[in-house]
């Protein structure tokens, strides 16, 4: 957890600073009223969302809405079918992801390989594929996963859009993992003659879990949240999906869906979103708790 | 470093006698060159998809087009992307305008004004509003903000609803880009202008936020990245009429929003038009992140 700057001094500073005249005073506390009154409004607004979400989800929410399949176009029932779905595209996406993820991570940080050009290119389009818009991965997995594949619009063609989109995220988490790892854990090990495999298997990626982890937490967190990349890949289907190649429906694409062409779905929208930010609320904590030991392992090293 | 140096070229050099350690190294750079290979594979698959379109409907005509009606054809269809263009921009440009300087503020509050545990609750918020999905975003712009905007300008789906939910969602990224900006401004420079008397927001303004100016840019830009991209907030929001905005109080359709609503039927040289407003926003966002790295590098070096 990083800190504040300390501006004890600037304390002091101000204090004497009440003696040059009314005007630095007068815009010192202006600042002031204008600094503390964005941070009220910005904090309202979103407790505003923040307690909608609540006060109209909150009243839905059972284990029978989680379980049962939703009925009346999702106007009654529940979300199990969907949740099935969205636990199978996240599968998916992260099995696919993290054997990828984790190699490349590894050789960018263990290697001297990551300073020459060829680590710079990976670490470039690595960053480049970060910022790319969901709606771009959309159209990249309905052409090459739905069409070129032939996969079709299926839980298959959503989770590998959604690997590719989550793969700089894991890459980042885990190659800052490894980069807090003592050099004396990997002197050591040379030291005792054992081979890059063991030292990584044994010795290095058990000290690099947390970052290993938090990448995994972060990235399962942008995957579960995406809805633009889902429409076309793995499409609208509500039904309980029977294989990976079966159309099946995200929660995110669920909240949509019930917004936009369900007239009377807003309370179930309203209680499929509570459950969407609650499992991101429990995984960003999860991440940024797992981010600050990691930043501790940082300092004692 | 120097350590981690000798270290990675004993690592690079040792010997591999063990199949076992090739196999390693081959996967680890297999691994990499995927990775390093998928954004311009992403790119080469998007471009060969939208070429057909740009071969036979050409730049020209997705300018200067009487309208924007594609699903007649190649021939008799109209292709004109410009009031996308238009608010895609328009709806960008406002959401920075107004999360610029509402993130700077915020992380002021952050790091000089909030007492520490204030803080800390603030910063845990801010956090949070940064992994909240856009569909849930927008679906809130959709059930709340969009119907008082109605009270007074209906439609009241509009440029204006568009450019407060992205607003809200972007805040987060500018504010915490500040605030990192503003924590690695060195402590002794906020010290030194202290014992030259200077008050609080004298300080801020004449030395630590110009200290701080490129990491805020480069929040800035990153931000920009993420606005222009979004689809699902807008698209559940801004009305999605083709037409360029004469208000605030319009609807509008933005690049994101067209390949959202006509992706699903679109055939031939329609979807190829998509494609192509999908090759633009990924060219302008990867122009977007390569500048915010250039800031970034200056501001390393200087």
């Amino acid at each position: 957890m990083d800190e504040p700057i300390a501006w004890a001094a600037l304390s002091a500073g101000r204090s004497r600073a009440s003696g040059r005249g009314i005007v630095g005073r007068s815009a010192d506390r202006l600042a002031a009223v204008i600094v503390w009154m964005t941070a009220a409004a910005v904090s309202a607004v979103f407790l505003w969302l923040l307690s909608d979400l609540v006060r109209h989800g909150a009243g839905q929410l059972s284990w029978a809405f989680l379980v049962d399949p939703p009925s009346n176009a999702g106007r009654a029932g529940g979300i199990g079918p969907i949740v099935q779905s969205t636990a199978w595209i996240l599968m998916i996406a992260l099995g696919v992801a993290l054997p990828i993820g984790l190699g490349t991570a590894v050789l960018l940080a263990e290697n001297t390989s990551s300073e020459t050009l060829s680590g710079r290119l990976v670490r470039r389009s690595l960053d480049v594929l970060a910022g790319v818009p969901s709606i771009v991965f959309g159209l990249f997995g309905n052409a090459f996963f739905c069409v070129y594949l032939g996969l079709g619009f299926s839980i298959l063609s959503g989770g590998l859009t959604l690997a590719c989109m989550v793969l700089p995220i894991l890459i980042r988490s885990t190659e800052e993992g490894l980069r807090a790892v003592p050099t004396e854990y990997r002197l050591g090990g040379a030291a005792l003659g054992l081979g890059r495999l063991t030292i990584l298997t044994r010795l290095l990626l058990p000290a690099a879990t947390p970052g290993l982890v938090a990448g995994v937490v972060l990235g399962f967190g942008r995957a579960i949240a995406e809805t633009a990349a889902l429409i076309f890949t793995s499409g609208y289907v509500d039904r309980r999906p029977e294989s990976v190649f079966d159309s099946g429906r995200a929660l995110s694409i669920h909240i949509y869906d019930l917004a936009i062409n369900i007239p009377g779905g807003e309370l179930n929208a309203y209680a499929t979103a509570l459950v969407l930010v609650m499992i991101l609320i429990i995984t960003n904590s999860t991440a940024s708790w797992l981010g600050g030991r990691l930043h501790a392992q940082h300092l004692l090293s | 470093m120097r350590a981690r140096q000798r270290f990675t070229i004993w690592f690079e050099s040792c010997r591999l006698s063990r199949r076992a350690d090739w196999l390693l190294a081959w996967s680890l750079r297999l691994s990499a060159l995927v990775s390093g290979a998928l954004v311009v594979f992403i790119t080469v698959f998007v471009i060969a998809e939208a070429w057909p379109a740009l071969r036979s409907i050409g730049v020209w005509r997705f300018l200067n087009d009487a309208s924007w009606y594609p699903s007649a054809g190649v021939e008799d269809g109209t292709f004109n992307l410009v009031p996308m263009l238009v608010g895609t921009v328009l709806t960008t440009a406002g959401a920075i305008v107004l999360a610029a300087p509402l993130g700077v503020l915020s992380a002021i509050f952050r790091q000089v004004y909030a007492p520490p545990g204030v803080g800390r609750v603030y910063r845990w918020l801010i956090e949070l509003l940064a992994g909240i999905p856009s569909v849930v975003y927008g679906f809130w712009g959709l059930v709340v903000v969009v119907p008082i905007i109605t009270r007074f300008e209906p439609p009241g789906a509009s440029l204006l609803a568009g450019i407060l939910i992205l607003t809200l969602m972007i805040l987060p990224t500018t504010t915490l880009a500040s605030d990192a900006a503003l924590q690695s401004v060195p402590r002794r420079t906020i010290e030194g202008a202290a014992a030259l008397g200077l008050g609080r927001w004298a300080t801020l303004q004449g030395v630590a936020l110009p200290a701080a100016s490129s990491g805020i840019a480069t929040g800035v830009l990153l931000a920009t990245g993420r606005a222009l991209g979004e689809t699902m907030a807008v698209l559940m929001v801004c009305g999605n009429v083709v037409a360029v905005p004469d208000s605030l109080f319009d609807p509008v359709r933005t690049l994101t929003a067209n390949i959202a609503l006509e992706m699903a039927y679109a055939l031939d040289g329609h979807r190829s038009a998509l494609f192509v407003s999908g090759l633009v926003l990924l060219l302008l966002v990867s122009a977007l992140v390569l500048a915010a790295e250039v800031v970034d590098r200056r501001q390393a070096v200087g």
